[in-house]
């Protein structure tokens, strides 16, 4: 793969455009991502509040760009990931999610994950993560 | 005294289509990943078809990650959901058209892990949820999907789900 700007990160992955993400910051095995509210991301019609799967996509998204921006990181998928849903997002508001890839080994990156509405104080939901890590030296 | 009679076929399957549509039209996430469910008496198929924008690896191709998530969490709260209301549908105490006017309240995720097996492939994919524990107000529930072939998994998740106080209110 070439150098290309982070965002082009994101515009290459058709789901993560699908669900309008926009990367704020990439380096050094970590990442900030944005979403902002939509009526289609909807989970629960009675209260507004986004689905789940999307706050998943977005720390999916954002493990995942951790980890590439890793030194030495070519290409990585998710091993598994959990997330704890701490409290329903507030309908209206952009979700931000932020992961740092905090060890890697010759072969997997453990991510830890945030996600937060537009109280930063006030976490929305948390995921930790292992994904594969492979090597630039290795090919 | 004569035994009553059971109702018609056509009727039973008329009324737990409806009640299923107006369940998961209710959901605009699912709708937006363009989910279906198949029906089989109580059982419940998810189909996520193939479509370009579910991709996350251009290269290889594969689905996204969040998209296999976004596919097992519908599929869980879904399953979760119709478990929860098949009594009071079948024994006539909710009506499709009493819950197409007040939509049920949805049980909430605590907490879903995803374990991705094998690579998303593009093509359709198909998932099934057990209920495994439902109190009154907790529940765990399993996911398990695939694609071409039942017994090669490429995803399954664990998750536990807050139950919505239902009855009085």
């Amino acid at each position: 793969m070439s150098d290309n700007s982070p965002q082009d990160f994101i515009n290459a992955l058709p789901f993560a455009r699908a669900l309008g993400m926009r990367l704020e910051d990439i380096g050094d095995g970590r990442a900030r991502i944005a979403m902002d509210w939509d009526q289609r991301f909807v989970g629960d019609p009675a209260t507004g509040v986004i689905h789940g799967g999307a706050v998943s996509a977005l720390m999916d998204t954002c493990g995942g760009a951790a980890v590439m921006s890793y030194p030495g990181a070519l290409t990585t998928a998710t091993i598994d990931l959990r997330i704890d849903y701490m409290r329903a997002a507030t309908p209206g508001q952009s979700i931000t999610a932020q992961a740092e890839c905090y060890h890697v080994t010759r072969r997997v990156a453990f991510v830890r994950a945030t996600a937060h509405d537009e109280d930063p104080d006030n976490p929305v939901a948390t995921a930790s993560g292992a994904f594969t890590f492979d090597r630039k030296e290795d090919r | 005294m004569s035994p009553a009679r059971p109702e018609p076929v056509q009727q039973v399957k008329h009324r737990r289509d409806s009640a299923l549509r107006t369940l998961v039209d209710s959901v605009p996430y699912a709708g937006f990943l363009g989910i279906e469910f198949e029906r089989h008496g109580d059982e419940l198929t998810a189909v996520l078809p193939y479509d370009e924008r579910l991709i996350g690896n251009p290269v290889l191709p594969a689905l996204h990650g969040g998209v296999i998530a976004s596919f097992l969490e519908v599929t869980a709260i879904i399953e979760l959901s119709w478990a929860m209301l098949w009594d009071e549908l079948e024994s006539g105490k909710l009506t499709p058209g009493a819950m197409a006017e007040n939509l049920p309240r949805l049980p909430k995720t605590i907490d879903f892990t995803v374990d991705y097996l094998r690579t998303g492939l593009p093509r359709d994919g198909y998932a099934r949820a057990r209920v495994n524990r439902s109190g009154r107000r907790y529940a765990s529930v399993h996911v398990e999907a695939w694609q071409d072939n039942r017994a090669r998994l490429f995803a399954q998740a664990t998750g536990h789900f807050l139950m919505p106080q239902r009855g009085n209110g």
